[in-house]
């Protein structure tokens, strides 16, 4: 009699191509569980740097009101970031070993917290660009293959729209303001359009990673794919505030249903990428403060701790 | 890196009362006292719960995935625990 083994690898494989979740203890290929880990990793990395722009921005916001709501969002962010860790931490990795790879440099984060924040339309531009690309990549992950990841995601993605909403009222509100609040608002978008197609990564020739993540579901939509729905879903609502997207080559194109745009200045790209962009050492150093600066409040709440553990130990030894 | 890790606890709400708690996600924190307090920050910004249980995740005991054809499937051929295993005469009311 033949029999049909599979090896454990096409079991897994098998196990993902019927859309079954893989689990933390499941069994699962080394370069998956590696893959997961850099991906997920890098994702809660820039969730935790994102917060540094913004941040920037909370005590110069205009209102109360935008106060506020940048307080709340900032504070999502490190939530965001929070869910990933943990996610990332169920594939056996430590929070402190990837605090340390972002720390040295080792582990990346999205290049586009490493543009400055110049002006308050650039709160306006995070939020409506910069999250409303982060969902497109975000809403295919709720589906993802690895289910802590997939839950993450699902929280992640409830808080994320409310993010793009406060972003786009405060580019209408500049855009209904003052010609000179208008102006503002478009020299935002003049510098946050190009940075903003970059978040999807590169172009899908030139992303030899992406034909196997598709292949175990880890990501759902090729970069290019993304970037295309991007363009289409945007044009509209820079046309519908009144501002022009910075590509001169945009254009309706009839026979593909979509919208024509130029290419993107890779080398701008990678360069901010390798490490030399204008933010990269400020964002890197902030994040290499705050953890230093920290390291006296870890040591004590671990202190006092062990003292209150101590008494409660030596209570019911009495 | 020699200092040490805060320990991590998984994190479980009660969405609102009647309903069980429900495993949410993890954390790290000193001790208890503070992984509720951060569970608290973290996952109920958006009156997510009325209720929160933390558990260190070392005291977490788990089933192997290995063992889950020989731990689950003795259920598989047991269909007559199923109500719909019985037919009741169309004439039976209340059953």
């Amino acid at each position: 009699m033949e029999t049909l083994e599979l090896t454990q690898e096409e079991q897994f494989q098998a196990r993902i191509d019927a859309d079954v979740r893989i689990e933390p203890k499941d069994w699962m290929p080394e370069a998956y569980r590696k893959t997961l880990i850099r991906q997920i990793s890098q994702h809660a990395h820039s969730e935790l740097v994102g917060m540094l722009p913004e941040g920037n921005w909370i005590t110069r916001a205009p209102s109360l009101k935008r106060k506020s709501i940048l307080l709340a969002k900032v504070q999502d962010e490190a939530g965001h970031g929070l869910y990933l860790y943990s996610a990332a931490e169920t594939l056996g990795t430590t929070r402190d070993q990837m605090l340390a790879d972002l720390h040295s440099g080792k582990a990346k984060y999205s290049s586009i917290f490493n543009y400055p924040t110049l002006s308050w339309a650039d709160m306006g531009c995070v939020g409506w660009l910069v999250d409303g690309a982060a969902i497109l990549n975000q809403v295919p992950l709720c589906r993802t293959s690895y289910g802590p990841y997939a839950r993450a995601m699902v929280r992640v993605c409830k808080e994320e729209s409310f993010h793009q909403r406060q972003g786009f009222e405060i580019m209408q509100t500049l855009c209904e303001g003052a010609p000179e609040q208008k102006a503002m608002a478009q020299e935002a978008l003049n510098r946050w359009w190009w940075p903003t197609l970059m978040m999807f990564g590169p172009a899908d020739a030139d992303s030899p990673n992406t034909e196997q993540s598709m292949k175990w579901r880890i990501k759902r939509f090729t970069n290019d794919e993304l970037r295309q729905k991007f363009v289409d879903m945007m044009v509209p609502q820079a046309e519908f505030l009144g501002l022009t997207v910075p590509d001169e080559k945009v254009q309706w194109n009839e026979a593909r249903q979509a919208y024509d745009f130029g290419e993107v200045n890779w080398e701008e790209f990678w360069n901010v990428v390798k490490g030399n962009g204008l933010c990269n050492q400020e964002r890197l150093q902030a994040r290499v403060d705050a953890w230093e600066e920290g390291a006296w409040v870890r040591e004590a709440a671990l202190a006092h701790a062990a003292k209150r553990a101590g008494r409660e130990l030596a209570k019911s030894a009495a | 890196m020699t200092q040490q890790e805060w320990p991590l606890w998984e994190v479980f709400i009660r969405s609102k009362q009647g309903l069980d708690h429900k495993h949410v996600g993890s954390l790290h924190a000193a001790d208890a006292t503070m992984a509720i307090q951060n569970a608290r920050d973290v996952y109920t910004r958006r009156l997510e719960g009325v209720s929160i249980w933390v558990v260190e995740s070392t005291h977490v005991h788990a089933s192997n995935p290995d063992d889950a054809a020989a731990f689950y499937e003795p259920a598989n051929d047991k269909i007559y625990r199923h109500p719909t295993f019985y037919q009741v005469p169309d004439s039976i009311k209340h059953m």
